[in-house]
C-alpha cells in the first residue's frame, strides 16, 4: 500500500555547501595541467624573464618603465604589468575563466555534476570563485615574480616615474602593489566575461578564446582615436590608467573610473552569465550555445553598459574630445623636462638647482603647425624653455619630437641641441647610460583639461 | 498486485500522467511507472523514445511539464535538483578524465562531506573489478572501465534508488559480470534500481519488470515473464541427442511448426521450432517419452526482445 504524503513532507534535495562545491571545482582546475603550468609560469616566468632583460644591453624602451631596466628593479616590476594587462591577463582569464563551464560541456559531466551537487546555483558560485582563485593566484604570481626577478637583477634603486619625478624603492614598491590591485579590475572583468562566454558558447571554442579576443579587441580599440569619455567606459582602460599613479600629482580619476567601469562589466557579466546558466536545459547532451542567446545576454547588456557608462562619464566630466590639448601636453612636457633636467644635472655634476628655479615652459604645435593642436600624433613638436639660474637673464631652448598615443602616453625624443638632449652617455650610480633629456616617457590626464575647464 | 509490489510501505518510484516537453517535441506522454522498493527494473525503447528523458527527470536533472513523481515514498518538487538518496547517471557517466579513478571518487566523496552516507572507495572499486586500475587516470580507460567507474561513483553515496542509463555498454564479460553482481546485491540490500539498456540478455537476466516506453508512451509494463504468454508465436532452438529424431517428433506435434530454413544458420545441427507456449509445454514430454536428452530448448530470440520488436512496431504502424 502506497503511503500518503502530505505536500509538507515533499523530498527535500541534501544540497551540497558552496565551500565543498569550490574545493571540488579547484581540485578539477589543479589536476589540469594547462592550468597547473600556467600557474607556474605567472610564478617564475616574470622573475626570469625581467632578469635577463635587465641584463642586456638593448632594453625594450618601447615599453613604458622599459628604458629604465638598467637603473632600478621596479621598473622591471612595471614592464611585467604593462605586458601582463596586453597579453598574460586576456590569456589566464581565457584559460580559467573561460573554460570553467565549457570544460563540463566537453566532457559531458553536467549532469553528474548536477547530480552530485544538487544545485545548479551553488555550481555556479563554486566555479566563480575556483576560478577567481586560480586567476588571483596568477596574477600574485605576476606580481610577486616580478618584483623579485627585478631586485635580484638589478637591485632596489630610486625609479623615475613618467614625470620624471624620483621615487623612492619604498614608495615604488608601494606604487607597484597598489597598480597590480588596480588591474585586478579589468581582469575581473575579462574573466566574467570568460565566464559568460563559457556558458553561453558551450562547447564551442569560442567560449575560451572570448577573453583573448576581448583583451585583444580592448587593446585596438584603446588605439583608435576616440572620446575620452568612450576610451575611460572601456573596461580595459584600468590595464593602462595605473600609469597615474606614477605622476606628481597622481592621475587618480581617470585611474578611479576605469577601475569603477571594469567592476561594472564584471558585474554585468557576471549576473547575465548567472542568469543564463540558471535557465539551461540539462537534460541535452549537446550544448554549443546560440548566436541569439550571446546576443541577448552578453553582446546587447554589454553595449547598452558601455553606452551608459560613456554617456555617465562624458556627462560627469565633459570629456567628449580626445583629451590631449595643447596646455595639457605642454605642461606634461615641462614638468617631465624639469625633473629629468636635475637628473642631468646630477649625473653631470653640475650645479644642483631646483625645478622652481628652472622655471620650464613649453610651447607645442602639431602639424608644424598646419593642424589644430590637439588630439593623438606623432606630429607634435615642442620648444621647451628654462631659466639657467647660474647665469643671468639667460633661457635655454630644446626642441622635442612627440609622439602621443590616444591613451595619452606620450614619447618625447630630443630633437636638439645635442649637448641638452642629444644621445650621450651620463655617468648614473649604476653605470653609464644615455642621457635622461635624450628620450622620455610621459602621460597625459585625459581629464586634467576638462576639470580645469 | 500494487500491495505486494512494494516494501516498506512505498514504492521506489511512482509516476502518474508524466509529460514532458522539449519545444515542440513531445519526449514523455502521459507516462505512467511503478518500480517497488528493492527491485530492479528495466526501461527498453528504442531511440528517442523518451527512455533517457525519463530517468533524467527521476535524477532531478529536469522537470515534468505534467503529472505527479514519488521518488522513495515522497513527492518530488518543481525544483531542478536530484532527490536525496537518489544516484546514478544518464548518457553516459560524468568523470574527469585528469584525475585518477580514485581521485574522481575521493574527490565526489569530499564534496557530500563527512556527514552524508557513504560507501569506502576502496570498497567500491573493488565492487566493480576496479582495484588494480585506481591509480590511473581515467583518461586512458575504456568505455566499459568508465562504466564501472561511474556505477562505483554512484555506488559511494550508498543510494537507495539507482538510475543507470545504459550501464552495459562496452562492458566486457567480466566486466559485465561485476556490474551484474553489484546491481543483484543491491537489490538484494533493497535498493530499486532502474535501468535502460539496449541489451536484452542483460535485462532478462537483471530485470524482474520491465516498462516499454515507444514515442514517448508506455506500450508494456510488467514482469518480463508475462511477454512471454504473449499470443505470439516464438522461435525456439532445439537440441536434442538425436536431432532427426527430435524432427520428426515436433513435425507430428500440434501447434509446432519446424523451420527448414535453418540450414542457412551457421549451427547445422540445431533444430528450430515455432511454437505458441501450450504447445511447446506438448513438445517436451514427448521429446523425453521418445528416450530424446533435451539439451537446448530457447528462444532464438528472446521473449523481451520479441515482445519489444512486435510492441514498437505496432506503435510506429498506429501512427
Amino acid at each position: 500500500m502506497t503511503a500518503t504524503i502530505a505536500p509538507s513532507e515533499a523530498l527535500v534535495p541534501r544540497r551540497v555547501s558552496v565551500a565543498r562545491g569550490y574545493r571540488f571545482e579547484l581540485v578539477k582546475l589543479l589536476s589540469q595541467w594547462r592550468v597547473r603550468l600556467l600557474i607556474l609560469a605567472c610564478w617564475i616566468g616574470p622573475a626570469l624573464a625581467v632578469a635577463v632583460v635587465s641584463q642586456q644591453t638593448s632594453l625594450p624602451a618601447d615599453t613604458l618603465f622599459g628604458r629604465w631596466m638598467h637603473a632600478t628593479g621596479w621598473a622591471g616590476a612595471l614592464v611585467v604589468l604593462g605586458f601582463a594587462g596586453n597579453w598574460v591577463l586576456p590569456l589566464l582569464t581565457s584559460v580559467v575563466a573561460g573554460d570553467v563551464f565549457s570544460s563540463e560541456d566537453r566532457l559531458g559531466t553536467w549532469r553528474h555534476l548536477l547530480v552530485a551537487v544538487r544545485s545548479p546555483r551553488r555550481i555556479f558560485i563554486a566555479k566563480a570563485l575556483a576560478s577567481l582563485t586560480i586567476l588571483l593566484t596568477g596574477v600574485a604570481g605576476l606580481a610577486v615574480s616580478g618584483i623579485v626577478g627585478g631586485l635580484l637583477g638589478v637591485g632596489s634603486r630610486p625609479l623615475v616615474g613618467l614625470d620624471g619625478h624620483l621615487l623612492s624603492p619604498g614608495d615604488a614598491f608601494g606604487k607597484i602593489l597598489l597598480a597590480w590591485a588596480c588591474v585586478l579590475a579589468p581582469t575581473l572583468a575579462l574573466a566574467a566575461i570568460g565566464l559568460l562566454g563559457s556558458v553561453a558558447l558551450g562547447r564551442s571554442p569560442m567560449g575560451l578564446l572570448l577573453p583573448a579576443f576581448a583583451g585583444l579587441g580592448l587593446q585596438l580599440a584603446q588605439a583608435l582615436p576616440m572620446p575620452a569619455a568612450v576610451r575611460l567606459a572601456l573596461p580595459g582602460y584600468a590595464f593602462l590608467s595605473w600609469n597615474g599613479l606614477f605622476t606628481s600629482p597622481q592621475q587618480l580619476r581617470p585611474l578611479s573610473i576605469g577601475i569603477a567601469v571594469s567592476l561594472a562589466w564584471a558585474v554585468t557579466a557576471t549576473a547575465m552569465a548567472y542568469l543564463l546558466f540558471m535557465r539551461r536545459d540539462f537534460t541535452s547532451m549537446a550544448h554549443d550555445g546560440s548566436v541569439r542567446r550571446v546576443l541577448a545576454f552578453g553582446v546587447l547588456p554589454l553595449a547598452v553598459l558601455l553606452a551608459v557608462s560613456a554617456g555617465v562619464i562624458a556627462g560627469a566630466t565633459g570629456a567628449t574630445g580626445s583629451g590631449i590639448e595643447k596646455a595639457q601636453v605642454q605642461q606634461s612636457l615641462a614638468t617631465a623636462f624639469a625633473h629629468l633636467y636635475r637628473q642631468q644635472a646630477s649625473e653631470l655634476n653640475h650645479v644642483n638647482v631646483t625645478e622652481a628655479q628652472l622655471r620650464v615652459t613649453a610651447s607645442c604645435n602639431k602639424g608644424g603647425g598646419m593642424s589644430v593642436p590637439e588630439g593623438p600624433g606623432n606630429d607634435w613638436r615642442c620648444y621647451v624653455y628654462w631659466h639657467l639660474p647660474d647665469v643671468t637673464d639667460a633661457t635655454g631652448q630644446a626642441v622635442y619630437q612627440l609622439d602621443v598615443n590616444p591613451n595619452g602616453r606620450y614619447v618625447a625624443d630630443g630633437d636638439g641641441p645635442t649637448e641638452v638632449n642629444g644621445y650621450f652617455q651620463v655617468h648614473t650610480q649604476y653605470g653609464n647610460a644615455p642621457n635622461p633629456l635624450w628620450q622620455f616617457d610621459g602621460n597625459v590626464d585625459l581629464l586634467s583639461a576638462t576639470s580645469k575647464g | 498486485m500494487e500491495a505486494g509490489g512494494i516494501e516498506n510501505g512505498f514504492w521506489g518510484v511512482r509516476a502518474r500522467g508524466i509529460t514532458k516537453s522539449f519545444g515542440e517535441v513531445v519526449a514523455l506522454d502521459g507516462v505512467d511507472l511503478d518500480v517497488a522498493a528493492g527491485q530492479v527494473h528495466g526501461v527498453v525503447g528504442p531511440n528517442g523514445a523518451g527512455k533517457t528523458t525519463l530517468l533524467g527527470l527521476l535524477l532531478g536533472l529536469s522537470v515534468a511539464d505534467r503529472g505527479s513523481l514519488e521518488v522513495l515514498g515522497k513527492p518530488v518538487g518543481r525544483s531542478f535538483a536530484a532527490p536525496d538518496d537518489v544516484a546514478g547517471f544518464v548518457d553516459g557517466p560524468g568523470l574527469y578524465p585528469s584525475l585518477t579513478a580514485r581521485g574522481n571518487l575521493s574527490a565526489l566523496a569530499r564534496l557530500r562531506g563527512p556527514g552524508a552516507p557513504a560507501a569506502g572507495i576502496d570498497d567500491v572499486l573493488g565492487q566493480v573489478g576496479l582495484t588494480d586500475v585506481a591509480d590511473d587516470k581515467v583518461r586512458g580507460f575504456s568505455l566499459g572501465m568508465r562504466q564501472r567507474l561511474g556505477l562505483a561513483a554512484a555506488l559511494l553515496t550508498r543510494p537507495r534508488l539507482l538510475v543507470l542509463d545504459e550501464p552495459a555498454n562496452g562492458l566486457d564479460p567480466a566486466g559485465k559480470k561485476h556490474v551484474h553482481d553489484v546491481l543483484t546485491r543491491l537489490a538484494a540490500d533493497g535498493v530499486t534500481v532502474v535501468l535502460s539498456s539496449h541489451r536484452m540478455d542483460d535485462l532478462e537476466a537483471l530485470c524482474s519488470e520491465v516498462t516499454i516506453v515507444a514515442t514517448g508512451r508506455v506500450v508494456f509494463s510488467g514482469p518480463v515473464g508475462k511477454l512471454a504468454d504473449a499470443s505470439r508465436a516464438v522461435d525456439y532452438r532445439l537440441v536434442t541427442s538425436d536431432q532427426p529424431a527430435a524432427r520428426q517428433v515436433a513435425a507430428e506435434t500440434d501447434g509446432i511448426w519446424v523451420i527448414d530454413d535453418a540450414g542457412a544458420r551457421p549451427d547445422r545441427d540445431v533444430l528450430v521450432v515455432r511454437a505458441l507456449q501450450p504447445a511447446l509445454d506438448e513438445l517436451v514430454p514427448r521429446l523425453v517419452h521418445a528416450g530424446l536428452a533435451l539439451r537446448e530448448l530457447t528462444p532464438v530470440v528472446s521473449p523481451l526482445e520479441s515482445a519489444f520488436l512486435a510492441l514498437t512496431e505496432q506503435q510506429e504502424a498506429d501512427q
